[in-house]
């Protein structure tokens, strides 16, 4: 597609890399159908080719970024589903990702929205606060009712309260920096990266993950220092705090590898994997780039890892049907497909995959809160396409969409099940049921 | 460059006037009138030609665009029908006193009937989607364009788009039993229906095909078929073009027909399997796939056959695909590959242009000269079966003499298919790209028949216009208008 950028903005190397990122569109509009925003709204301004035009506009402008361009870049899940769709192979994911930060450096917020977001970056990244902030919203609940039903800040005020879990877990005692030693002959050293909100939300996520890793003969470490991936600032645009949270893990895990040695670094949140694996080209223009394209490289999703590894169960699996619910940061941001399905049938459990699998359930980050609606929409329809499966249970790799399909059919981590194939417990979220 | 009719100043005065009549007409999500909103909807499928509309309306029901309809041509204003805008022939491109009107918010279906084997559809579900909605009880709907997971069946009929099985099924226009229209002062009509053929002129023949000029259509009852047995799709790959190409005559003159017959030469292979991993041969000049169903016993035989006759062109291998996985990534590639191009090229014109198969090597040796002398690359990706060709020709956008190379290859190309026996367009349309060569294709007074079709159901000409039929102005004014960079306005 034409850009229209003097040579003086391409000096800019974020300019320079969106310039490629654009040249590369056609313009073929194949990206509009598997977009979840432009299948509710109809408009080609809610789908990634109208986005990558308003885009395109602002960047070659040099203007601040508008009401209207925000409000649309705004309602982009960053799912991705567009660059699996995208037959050029546009990296819709860097564009939107310097959209964003152009946003927050030109754009002033309305005082609500500015406030929101202050909330949600200063809580959700630290897990003291996060638990914190979950008591309060137990203690708020009650009062949701009497929130106005119009206006932004009430709804995504509501929309906060209603995600929050009726009953905030203890916390864990395997999150802290510590090594957890292999049982038996030694066959990986990793480090497993602890992160922040699933950590709060589901502490029993790390904790099968940890058992099964330990059991087939991995160390795990949880290296001191690395905490929030940055995948929470870095989608609200906030380029220095995203940075400096990236930063920190790539210290922290560098000290292990160059010490006793990693083999990778494994994740279990699909959404900070995405944004792990994409630290190389975060860092591409800092004097870190060589150790954070490393740190890229190494890093794995639990599911890739273990089917690295040979999983096998070592029990016979009860007949349950598990829906598997692709998160599409795992499909679409790290095109991981395969892996985690077979290994859920590997683990004897008859998996089944519900209509439109590509789509958003709208959890996407802080997307239920911040667009309440469309998030509200898209998890109806997601949750109708998994009912029609039938299932005992979900599985999903990611804790964000965990939260929010959390319904009437459990829903449980991937790991969750094959830990407990391996000799772990019963998931505690079956046990429930 | 393209030239556009001249914008009616009356119109662009009353602007704000019009935008508030359809926020009568539409809730106000459903109009769009700001500059900066305005611009994404200014091109199509076919990006090198750009002009904003004057505001874009979306309505939701077939009354709502009867009331849009009604209310623009109170206030003569020109309408541009839009699908998922992916056009290859600028078919969506706007004019600056325009109302673009968006079918994308109609996309329900509406009636499934598989005892008389149809569905009734709105104009904005996606071709894919019609076949997604019946697929589990073993149906589909056979056009299948590449853009099927995109583009909209509204949009398929006026183009009365094909795809590659096409071969077996027929265009659009075989698999079309009724239309719900509206004209263009807002009256709704009903044409055909659960039946064939009807009584009277041939309506939907007209319409389909017609590229927004007659009528819109919002609601569009398509036949559906059984989906066959089994499928199976071979790879044949050969160290030429135009020895691939004479094997598609071959194939085709002995009688055989596939059910899709592909062609892809090596820029497109290279380029479809880098986005499609479907085990394309990368040494290969030039590649056919060849798709043939039945029970196994039948895809067997026709296999069988279809081998004899390819082996007598020494290809470089043959692969059947071993399964459905892989059959659904070779056609991934197939449908991928015009946005595929973009990893090779920045921007590329898609032609359709279409041939006798039996001439087929002539033309692509030919087309490759042209390619060679006047140094843009040409990659090809067509359907061999029905010598309905796609030369893609590479151009960088940001580079106007290149550009303007690109348009006078393409016009080139086109008027070389003219020449063997063809036609200018297979199944993109017409739109504004083809436009000016229609006076290749037709006579004057042939034209003027036309024309006069179109007066009949648009008299003062609102409906889509500046596209299909040749502006009349003097050739210096067009020649002009090609060299300018802009489009060019002129009544």
């Amino acid at each position: 597609m034409q850009t229209h950028f003097d040579a003086d903005q391409l000096r800019d190397p974020d300019i320079a890399s969106s310039n490629q990122i654009l040249r590369n569109c056609v313009h073929c509009g194949m990206c509009t159908a598997t977009c979840p925003t432009f299948l509710l709204l109809g408009d080609e301004l809610d789908s990634p080719r109208g986005r990558i035009y308003l885009i395109k506009d602002m960047l070659e402008s040099g203007r601040p970024a508008t009401e209207d361009v925000v409000r649309h870049v705004d309602r982009c899940l960053s799912c991705l589903s567009c660059m699996t769709t995208c037959p050029a192979g546009v990296n819709y994911m860097h564009l939107v990702d310097h959209a964003r930060t152009t946003i927050a450096e030109t754009y002033r917020r309305p005082w609500h929205d500015r406030l929101m977001r202050l909330a949600l970056r200063v809580a959700l990244p630290k897990p003291g606060r996060m638990r914190l902030a979950l008591l309060g919203a137990q203690i708020a609940r009650p009062l949701a009712s009497l929130l106005p039903r119009r206006g932004m800040a009430a709804r995504r005020l509501r929309a906060m309260l209603e995600l929050a879990p009726r009953q905030v877990p203890k916390a864990s005692a395997v999150e802290r920096p510590m090594v957890h030693k292999a049982i038996g002959t030694r066959r990986g050293r990793v480090a497993l990266l602890a992160g922040c909100a699933q950590q709060v939300l589901a502490p029993q996520i790390n904790e099968a993950t940890i058992r099964l890793l330990t059991l087939m003969g991995v160390e795990v470490v949880v290296a001191k220092g690395a905490g929030c991936c940055g995948a929470l600032t870095h989608h609200m645009g906030l380029h220095d705090p995203a940075m400096a949270s990236a930063r920190a893990n790539i210290q922290a895990w560098l000290r292990e590898a160059d010490g006793e040695g990693l083999d990778a670094i494994v994740i279990n949140t699909s959404g900070c994997g995405t944004t792990v694996k994409d630290y190389g080209f975060m860092f591409r223009n800092e004097p870190e780039a060589a150790d954070a394209a490393r740190i890229s490289a190494l890093a794995l999703d639990i599911s890739e890892y273990l089917t690295r590894l040979g999983y096998a169960p070592t029990r016979a699996a009860p007949a349950l049907t598990v829906a598997y619910h692709a998160a599409c940061s795992l499909q679409h941001g790290q095109k991981i497909t395969i892996e985690p399905k077979a290994l859920l049938q590997r683990a004897g459990f008859a998996v089944a995959v519900p209509a439109e699998s590509h789509i958003c359930c709208g959890s996407a980050g802080t997307y239920n809160i911040l667009q309440p609606e469309i998030a509200g929409r898209l998890r109806d329809r997601k949750l109708a396409n998994l009912a029609a499966v039938r299932p005992d249970v979900i599985a999903a790799g990611n804790i964000g969409c965990m939260t929010q399909l959390s319904g009437a059919t459990p829903v449980v981590h991937t790991v969750e099940l094959l830990d407990w194939m391996a000799g772990g417990p019963e998931p505690a979220g079956l046990r429930v049921s | 460059m393209i030239v556009q009719h001249a914008p009616k100043a009356d119109i662009l005065a009353r602007r704000e006037q019009i935008l508030a009549g359809l926020r009568r007409i539409l809730p106000e999500t459903g109009v769009i009138g700001e500059a900066l909103r305005l611009k994404p909807y200014e091109t199509d499928g076919l990006a090198a030609y750009r002009q904003p509309p004057l505001a874009v309306a979306l309505p939701e029901t077939t009354e709502q665009v009867a009331a849009v309809m009604a209310f623009c041509h109170a206030e003569g204003v020109r309408v541009v029908p839009r699908g998922a805008g992916t056009s290859l022939s600028g078919g969506a491109l706007p004019m600056e006193d325009a109302v673009v009107l968006g079918l994308m918010r109609m996309n329900r279906i509406l009636e499934i009937d598989y005892a008389d084997r149809l569905a009734v559809v709105q104009a904005g579900v996606t071709n894919i989607g019609i076949t997604n909605a019946v697929h589990e009880r073993g149906f589909f709907y056979a056009p299948d364009p590449s853009s099927q997971l995109a583009c909209m069946i509204g949009g398929n009929v006026m183009m009365n788009s094909g795809g590659a099985h096409c071969l077996r099924y027929g265009v659009t226009a075989n698999n079309l039993l009724g239309l719900k229209v509206v004209t263009v002062d807002g009256q709704i009509l009903e044409i055909g229906g659960a039946h064939c053929d009807a009584a009277g002129l041939d309506w939907l023949g007209l319409i389909t095909g017609s590229e927004g000029q007659l009528v819109l259509a919002t609601e569009v009852t398509v036949r559906i078929l059984r989906s066959p047995e089994g499928q199976r799709a071979m790879l044949a790959a050969f160290d030429g073009t135009e020895v691939a190409g004479q094997c598609v005559d071959a194939i085709i003159s002995s009688g055989i027909i596939p059910v899709a017959l592909e062609f892809m030469d090596r820029p497109c292979i290279h380029a479809c399997e880098a986005f499609a991993h479907a085990g394309y041969p990368m040494d290969a000049e030039a590649m056919l796939i060849i798709e043939v169903e039945g029970s196994v016993a039948e895809q067997d035989e026709l296999l069988g056959r279809i081998k004899d006759i390819c082996r007598r062109f020494k290809p470089l291998s043959l692969k059947v695909s071993g399964s459905a996985e892989e059959s659904a990534a070779i056609w991934k590639g197939r449908k991928g590959a015009f946005g595929a191009v973009g990893r090779i090229s920045p921007d590329y014109l898609c032609m359709d242009g279409t041939i006798p198969t039996s001439r087929l090597p002539e033309v692509l040796r030919r087309i490759g000269e042209m390619s060679a002398a006047c140094g843009l690359g040409v990659a090809n990706v067509f359907h061999a079966g029905d010598g309905n060709l796609h030369p893609l020709i590479m151009f960088d956008a940001n580079d106007p003499v290149s550009f303007h190379k690109a348009e006078t290859l393409g016009a080139d190309i086109l008027k070389l298919c003219v020449e063997v026996g063809g036609c200018l367009t297979g199944e993109h349309g017409v739109g504004v790209e083809k436009r000016d060569l229609m006076n290749v294709q037709f006579t004057e007074p042939e034209l003027d028949q036309q024309r006069r079709i179109k007066s009949a159901f648009d008299p003062a000409w609102l409906l889509n216009p500046s596209k299909v039929f040749p502006l009349k102005l003097p050739p210096e004014a067009l020649e002009a208008a090609r060299h300018s960079a802009v489009p060019m306005a002129a009544e």
